[in-house]
């Protein structure tokens, strides 16, 4: 009876702190959404309300149109770099992933440790050279670099250290027996990973796009560095220079570009929810 | 080496050829330059010239990199075990088996969705010092003490640890690890520690923390890496202020490269930082065997 009982109030308490957690982490996101459909003397108003008395829509077409904010642009620029970013980096990782998992060779394990090594290197120390490297680049060849989203995207078609990790993960994992089938029927080297590894290899595929796209979505420093009109900027430095440079931005309509920019990272999560859990699970466990 | 061998090398190197020029061209030569850079005096314009090892010495008597440096190393003093612990043990709630479980999962992994620029926006406005809603919650109890709500990111004695609180907002990604570390452990270990009498905390402290510390072990390398490179809040939310007291090491690091043009110092830093990470992420390694339990498998 007393252990029925310390259940009880073990379940009641643990209720009460993940509903107290959850306040916390939620209550921030559903002030931004309520301040950015407040209008401007509400925002200041004392006390706060939860609510605002009318919805006004009219901060969300303000913070997209007002002439120096280019967010049509903005989200275009985004979304080509994200594309050619995930594009490049599910495939280029795929390939040298299939390497690391199904060819035996002599050194694959020292390759293998060097490229997991590499993940620990910060991208800051690798700006300055990575700058000047692309400056030479544009000196040295027709294509001009700086100043365009090249270097941001272009690395990704070589491969990205933590994406080939996870591939590779995966990959190990599908039995030899498919693919020695194959090379009997012979089915070259390339056939396998394209035909039969590929296909098979969908789940961990879609976790590599989800996080590249959100890794672009979302990546601030690169933009900073490479981009220099403002009608090249992504998304994120784009918002940068409307809360920064232009201080008089009214908060509400500020709120109401951040949702804006929120709202398609959590449309994909809760669509491909299962993929995101599971890879980001996978992540800490197998390292 | 045989003819198949032989075989399988090249092939092998032809499936990894992608990563290994990324890595000659992205990775190595630029550590390379880095190092050469940090030797020499360039600013972009002309070649860099070869001035020995005079940025490392200008660096040891330059009291903002060791601002910098506290600056860093004082953020990451309060978010680095506030931001693992509070995550293994919001964790260890998430584990345990209640209705709507997967509700409360979602809504504390979702601030972790959110980009960095519209987290720094939001929580420019939560801290606003007189609308914000930090002080405006606090209000009927600071009226009590008769005090003023914190001034939060304008005043130098408060930016780090308010920096640090919103750093603990984004968690997710951790407590999913976490989570999913905690789901390995197998269900027999606590049966087992159950008959020999053992209670909750004892099970916490005796079975779950010793199963899962492999998985705390690499969110405290992850975060170790993570810390030394923080830029884009301090960058977006104060501009390393007040009186550069968020004012981080990578940010005075971008500012010497591409504010003063100052490449050839900027690399010193560079250095430093990365040693800094390596030896950091060394003890992390060497201390390992003495609180990471690897199951023999």
């Amino acid at each position: 009876m007393t252990n029925r009982r310390e259940k009880f109030w073990t379940k009641l308490a643990t209720y009460m702190v993940l509903i107290v957690i959850c306040a916390l982490a939620i209550i921030p996101l559903f002030w931004m959404v309520s301040t950015s459909l407040k209008s401007d003397t509400q925002i200041v108003e004392s006390p706060p309300r939860w609510l605002p008395d009318k919805l006004v829509w009219n901060n969300y077409r303000l913070a997209i149109s007002s002439d120096w904010a280019h967010f049509p642009l903005w989200t275009r620029n985004t979304l080509i770099i994200a594309a050619l970013a995930v594009i490049g980096t599910t495939f280029s990782s795929a390939i040298v992933a299939y390497g690391f998992a199904k060819i035996r060779f002599r050194g694959r394990g020292v390759l293998f440790a060097l490229m997991l090594s590499t993940m620990m290197i910060p991208f800051p120390v690798l700006m300055v050279p990575l700058f000047s490297i692309f400056v030479w680049m544009g000196d040295h060849t027709p294509i001009q670099w700086l100043g365009t989203s090249k270097p941001l995207w272009a690395p990704c078609w070589f491969g990205s250290a933590f994406s080939i990790f996870l591939l590779r993960q995966f990959f190990i994992t599908v039995p030899d027996e498919l693919s020695e089938a194959a090379r009997i029927d012979g089915c070259s080297e390339w056939g396998i990973f394209w035909r039969i590894m590929l296909p098979l290899s969908r789940p961990a595929l879609s976790v590599v796009a989800l996080f590249t796209f959100m890794w672009a979505w979302r990546d601030f420093l690169g933009p900073l560095i490479y981009l220099q009109r403002p009608t090249q900027y992504t998304l994120a430095l784009g918002l940068q220079t409307l809360q920064s440079q232009h201080g008089s931005t009214p908060w509400n309509q500020l709120m109401a570009a951040s949702v804006l920019v929120i709202l398609p990272v959590l449309v994909l999560f809760f669509i491909a929810q299962k993929t995101f859990i599971e890879g980001i699970a996978t992540t800490g466990l197998k390292g | 080496m045989t003819r198949g061998e032989t075989r399988n090398l090249l092939k092998g190197l032809a499936f990894l050829s992608p990563w290994l020029v990324g890595f000659a061209v992205f990775m190595l030569l630029p550590i390379v330059l880095s190092m050469y850079y940090s030797l020499s005096d360039y600013n972009l314009l002309q070649p860099p010239a070869y001035i020995g090892a005079a940025n490392y010495r200008a660096l040891m008597h330059d009291g903002i990199f060791w601002k910098s440096l506290r600056v860093t190393m004082l953020y990451a003093a309060i978010s680095l075990p506030a931001g693992l612990f509070i995550s293994l043990g919001v964790a260890v709630l998430l584990n345990v088996s209640v209705r709507g479980q997967s509700i409360f999962r979602t809504i504390i992994f979702v601030p972790s969705l959110v980009p960095t620029i519209a987290a720094a926006i939001l929580w420019k406005w939560m801290f606003n010092q007189r609308l914000g809603l930090i002080n405006r919650a606090l209000a009927p109890l600071l009226e009590l003490l008769h005090k003023s709500g914190p001034p939060w990111l304008d005043q130098s004695s408060w930016v780090i640890p308010s920096l640090a609180l919103m750093s603990i907002w984004s968690v997710g990604n951790t407590v999913i690890i976490y989570l999913a570390g905690l789901q390995d452990v197998p269900r027999e270990l606590y049966e087992a520690a159950e008959l020999d009498g053992a209670g909750k905390t004892q099970q916490l402290w005796h079975v779950t923390i010793p199963m899962i510390s492999p998985v705390i072990f690499f969110n405290l390398v992850m975060a170790i890496i993570g810390i030394l490179q923080v830029f884009d809040t301090p960058f977006m939310m104060t501009r390393g202020g007040p009186n550069r007291a968020s004012y981080f090491y990578t940010y005075y690091l971008y500012d010497n490269a591409f504010t003063s043009l100052k490449m050839g110092y900027a690399s010193a830093m560079a250095w430093i930082q990365l040693l800094l990470v390596l030896a950091l992420t060394g003890i992390a390694f060497w201390s390992s065997k003495k609180w990471v339990y690897y199951q023999s498998k």
